[in-house]
């Protein structure tokens, strides 16, 4: 085991386990044994494991605050600008910059730049699209996506020692404990 | 120190039929685009579908080459078949976001098993709306002249223009629905990815699912940006046909210039949306062999927003009838009158039938979990909204302040070809979706099995 470990870098060990309450105490103990670089995998969102983990609270509704209010500002001075300098025109006396008029576009151009904020913010922070993550390299994992719950401790964590985390992995009640190669 | 959490959905009817994994909803759900066979229905299906595009293609090209004086519209009636068609299509996709982004921020997991084939109706359905401004324009290929950019006539839009809000409306509608489809297929591609044996498939879900690994971390902010964005796309669907309404209200024809309408569309479009996903909805479940997921509870959840909007709907026709009197405005009081006994009368009546009593039957429950009826009942309401939005377009114009300038609308074959074609395009479209995308979202679907729940134990 030790060996082949040498010769192609590591990056983790990844337990795996049958549901999401074990995952979720597993990675809990994790946490209090004094690992912090690990992450778990699951087939569907589970709100617990956040917490379990240690993962902060994401800054994503802050990056989509700055992309309504973006689409608001550029929506409005955008028709000012029309209105009143660049092609002011009279229409039936109506003031110049007839704001009641603007609100409609000012509306759907919030809604436009916070939604390409929410998916592009959502996407840059999880840095996809990733072509290439040695994570799909662990056996089985391709189930992550179907039924089965891993959690997986990096090699770059400072308390990683192969055999010893292998063996803590194992008292946490994982079916099958293996080797992820970078 | 366990917090049980109560079952999802187990106070009534549970929302899945009892008995299933997470292994056999995913499976189930896959396999109908990995591995089973296209089925006959499909082939046939997507034959016609195309075949109608043809037509809708040609009908286009002929339009393009002639001009827009093929199609019935002249003056006084300048908008015809090209804007009922438009706000009617534009209607059927306000269910699929309110079903997605409306039931999801209040919690009604019940539409899990249905939101994605929904969102996937919505952007198909504003696909076939917006073909027809452009179509309507006179000279489409100048359509960019509707948005703001930099030009060497140094002209701008028209930003009091109901029209030009249009734009900003149904385009705005457009790129937040595909966003909102696209983002919650992501984790279902990666597991189409995972699941494909052929590498071809593989290849293609692995470079559309960007790589998604299902990492706590991701999932976390994954649900925010899904949570953000149905809190965004909630106003917008209202907005598009508050905007859409405008297009009437603002102008002073008589039976347009009315406050009703913006809250009366909104209605309106929500009702023959939820009819149009149960029109799809129930011979779909039937085919797949999806009764297990699509249950009778969802129909009969869809039946009661259905009746419900129904009901609004006809308030708004009450409020337009009371106007009419109340305002003691001749024109008005002649449109009225106009509508019940002119020349399309039969509009009026068949509209009666459709959207205010045939819906009526939906208040018995029989009527609401017996599919063949519902469906039935579904047509109905669909055929009606179409006739509502002819109604509001036509009877309108035809007959306005001068007497001299009245006149008829006819649809001709190109108008019948246009419409009938995009009826065409959108079964394709669709048929292409349930073929090589999974219609209902199986990662959601997972969180509704009774083992999702976490129980934490010491």
């Amino acid at each position: 085991m030790s060996e082949r470990a040498e010769r192609v870098p590591l990056y983790g060990l990844i337990a795996e386990f049958e549901n999401p309450n074990e995952l979720v105490v597993a990675a809990g103990r994790a946490r209090e044994a004094g690992y912090r670089k690990m992450d778990a995998y699951t087939p569907y969102p589970i709100h617990e494991l956040t917490d379990a983990l240690g993962h902060p609270r994401t800054k994503l509704p802050l990056i989509v605050l700055c992309g309504g209010i973006i689409g608001c500002a550029t929506a409005l001075l955008m028709q000012w600008f029309a209105t009143t300098v660049h092609y002011p025109i009279n229409v039936g006396g109506r003031p110049l910059a007839s704001w009641p008029s603007f609100i409609p576009v000012t509306f759907e151009l919030t809604v436009l730049f916070s939604a390409l904020a929410a998916v592009l913010g959502m996407l840059a922070l999880n840095g996809l699209p990733m072509p290439y993550h040695p994570i799909f390299n662990a056996p089985r994992f391709a189930l992550a996506s179907r039924d089965r719950f891993f959690l997986c401790i990096e090699a770059k964590d400072p308390l990683f020692e192969l055999e010893k985390t292998s063996r803590f992995l194992s008292t946490l009640g994982a079916r099958v404990v293996s080797e992820v190669e970078e | 120190m366990s917090t049980p959490k109560p079952k999802r959905g187990s106070e009534r009817v549970p929302i899945i039929e009892p008995g299933h994994t997470f292994a056999s909803v995913t499976d189930q759900i896959s396999k109908i685009v990995l591995t089973r066979r296209t089925p006959r229905f499909w082939t046939v299906g997507f034959l016609i579908g195309a075949s109608l595009t043809m037509l809708m293609l040609w009908a286009i090209g002929v339009l393009f080459l002639k001009g827009i004086g093929v199609w019935g519209v002249n003056v006084p009636v300048g908008w015809g078949f090209a804007i009922i068609n438009f706000v009617w299509w534009i209607g059927i996709g306000h269910a699929g976001t309110l079903i997605s982004a409306i039931l999801l921020l209040l919690r009604q997991e019940w539409r899990t098993s249905i939101n994605r084939f929904a969102e996937a109706m919505t952007l198909f359905a504003v696909a076939q709306a917006g073909l027809y401004p452009v179509l309507h324009l006179g000279r489409p290929w100048l359509a960019y002249w509707l948005l703001p950019y930099p030009n060497t006539m140094a002209l701008w839009p028209q930003w009091r223009s109901p029209l030009v809000w249009d734009v900003f409306a149904i385009s705005t509608y457009a790129t937040v629905s595909l966003l909102f489809w696209y983002v919650g297929l992501i984790p279902d591609l990666a597991t189409l990815r995972d699941r494909a044996r052929r590498k071809g498939a593989q290849i293609i879900y692995g470079m559309l699912a960007m790589g998604w690994r299902g990492s706590a971390m991701h999932w976390h902010r994954y649900e925010t940006a899904y949570l953000l964005l149905a809190g965004i796309a909630t106003p917008l669907v209202v907005s598009v046909h508050t905007v859409v309404s405008f297009d009437f209200s603002i102008g002073i024809i008589p039976g347009w210039h009315s406050t009703i309408f913006p809250p009366y569309f909104v209605a309106g479009a929500i009702y023959g949306g939820f009819a149009m996903v149960l029109t799809i909805a129930i011979p779909l479940r039937k085919v797949y062999g999806l009764e297990d997921f699509v249950t009778l509870r969802h129909l009969d959840n869809m039946a009661k927003v259905m009746l419900a909007t129904g009901l609004i709907v006809g308030y708004g026709y009450m409020i337009e009838a009371f106007m009419s009197w109340y305002s003691g405005n001749p024109y008005e009081k002649y449109m009225f009158w106009n509508r019940l006994t002119g020349p399309y009368w039969f509009i009026f009546w068949s509209l009666m039938l459709c959207n205010i009593l045939a819906p009526q039957t939906l208040w018995w429950k029989t009527v609401r979990t017996n599919p063949l009826s519902l469906w039935i009942v579904a047509i109905i309401v669909n055929i009606g909204m179409w006739l509502e939005r002819f109604l509001i377009v036509v009877t309108s114009l035809h007959r306005d302040f001068l007497p001299s300038s009245w006149g008829m609308y006819v649809p001709t074959k190109y108008d019948w070809a246009t419409y009938v074609g995009t009826l065409g395009f959108f079964l394709a479209l669709f048929l292409l979706f349930i073929r090589f995308l999974p219609m209902i979202s199986i990662f959601e679907m997972r969180t509704l099995v009774p083992e999702a729940d976490v129980r934490r134990e010491p």
